[in-house]
């Protein structure tokens, strides 16, 4: 593997839509659950062991090689929120474009045949690992870490979060990142032999049900 | 990217001149500018203008409300599937310019969904003076700024007002109420830009929008030649 790769694939600038986004962090504001650094850390700790997870599997999943498809139903039937899937569409299809451009594949190429309008967002991150020639376990780390890093920069435009602040957080998580990386890594192990029902389906009500509310805001900075 | 180059599969990249078909994509024209200059307004009267000669379509980035879409359809400048609306995440000058993704989709939706078309104008949210649109995502673009944003701007120049491939400064009709100077804007602006054109308009005068739907039907007789 590369580790100059995987920074490419997991930098915050990477041109993949992820920006337009804040993972529930917006309606987590509103509502007064976020409101500094220490209700921040508290949520993208909630965020990373529940739909981190989840996503991290994913990841893992596709860049091992349980197929795509199998994978984007197991992404289905692990998101409630209909918002949440259309977005983790949206995101995937943005990915997919930004991975097709950088490291381009057949099995990028194959995936996007199948799903002109985007598969779930961890599944296309996989395969982009696999195209760039990282393991399952960078895929699990790019996954985990993005389901916190989104959040927090998210925060720092919402409430003018000092910045500082807001990456000590993420870098007091960084054990944890690695933590649920390494628990993504096993499942995707077990998803080889079990097949994708055998995955984490661990879930956040609130952030689903945020989602939700969040969607039917007329005046809002991010798409979720 | 170069253009003509295409790769397989669906999805063409960014500035590919054709589409995963095979057929040549409709011209992209980007229109930016700080708040308030007339943007939208140049866009409706834009489409007024073109929509009986050519097939068009609108792609707005608001920053955080769907008005500018809704004011365009609200104003049934175009019929509302050719227009489509870009949220940006707090900020605009990001989705046209650092990833461009969001807006690419949308502009392949509005081809695939109401093409061919020959036109898609991609409106950017109020920005700053240092906003551009990618090349990837635009194959020209208008920069917009307003005789009442202060008739120093485009003396003070920056990459919108030095390098867009069309500059207008918009309402000059206001000009003897907030005290510019249109000939001293004319002037500082063609020493930033040499030989880059410049409109002054005012969307209330009997000529309009005229003369930037002149060079937008160039620009077109240049995309398809």
């Amino acid at each position: 593997m590369s580790r100059a790769a995987l920074l490419v694939l997991a930098d915050g600038r990477f041109p993949a839509g992820g920006h337009a986004h804040s993972g529930g962090a917006e309606e987590a504001v509103k509502a007064g659950r976020i409101t500094g650094a220490a209700s921040l850390e508290d949520f993208c700790r909630g965020r990373l062991h529940t739909t981190g997870l989840v996503a991290a599997s994913l990841a893992a999943a596709a860049a091992v090689g349980v197929p795509a498809v199998e994978l984007d139903a197991a992404a289905d039937a692990r998101t409630p929120s209909p918002t949440l899937r259309l977005a983790a569409r949206r995101l995937g299809r943005q990915l997919m474009r930004a991975a097709r451009a950088t490291w381009p594949s057949d099995e990028l190429d194959a995936l996007a045949g199948e799903f002109p309008k985007g598969a779930h967002q961890p599944v296309v991150l996989g395969v982009a690992a696999r195209s760039a020639g990282l393991g399952g376990d960078d895929a699990a780390h790019c996954a985990a870490y993005e389901s916190v890093s989104g959040a927090a920069t998210a925060t720092v435009r919402l409430l003018s979060l000092d910045p500082f602040e807001a990456t000590a957080v993420l870098a007091r998580l960084a054990p944890e990142v690695d933590h649920v990386a390494d628990l993504a890594v096993e499942a995707a192990a077990g998803a080889l032999e079990q097949g994708a029902g055998a995955l984490p389906a661990a879930s956040a009500p609130l952030l689903e049900i945020g989602a939700e509310a969040h969607a039917g805001w007329a005046v809002r900075l991010f798409a979720s | 990217m170069h253009l003509d180059h295409t790769h397989g599969g669906p999805g063409a990249v960014s500035a590919d001149a054709r589409r995963a078909d095979g057929s040549r994509r409709a011209l992209r024209i980007g229109l930016g500018g700080p708040v308030g200059s007339g943007k939208t307004a140049t866009v409706a009267a834009l489409c007024r203008a073109l929509r009986d000669e050519r097939s068009l379509a609108v792609v707005t980035n608001d920053i955080y409300t769907r008005e500018d879409a809704e004011f365009l359809l609200k104003e049934a400048v175009l019929p509302p599937e050719r227009i489509s609306a870009v949220e940006t995440g707090a900020c605009p000058h990001t989705a046209i310019r650092d990833d461009i993704s969001a807006n690419l989709e949308a502009v392949e939706d509005l081809e695939d969904e109401v093409g061919p078309l020959d036109l898609v104008l991609v409106e950017s949210g109020g920005d700053n003076l240092t906003a551009t649109f990618s090349k990837g995502l635009v194959d020209a673009q208008i920069f917009v700024i307003d005789v009442a944003g202060g008739d120093d701007i485009p003396r003070k120049g920056g990459p919108g007002v030095t390098t867009a491939d069309l500059l207008v400064v918009n309402k000059t009709d206001l000009a003897p109420h907030v005290g510019s100077d249109l000939g001293r804007m004319a002037a500082d602006a063609a020493a930033q830009r040499g030989a880059l054109p410049v409109v002054l308009q005012s969307l209330r005068s009997e000529r309009g929008v005229a003369d930037v739907a002149d060079w937008v039907r160039a620009q077109l007789a240049a995309w398809t030649a």
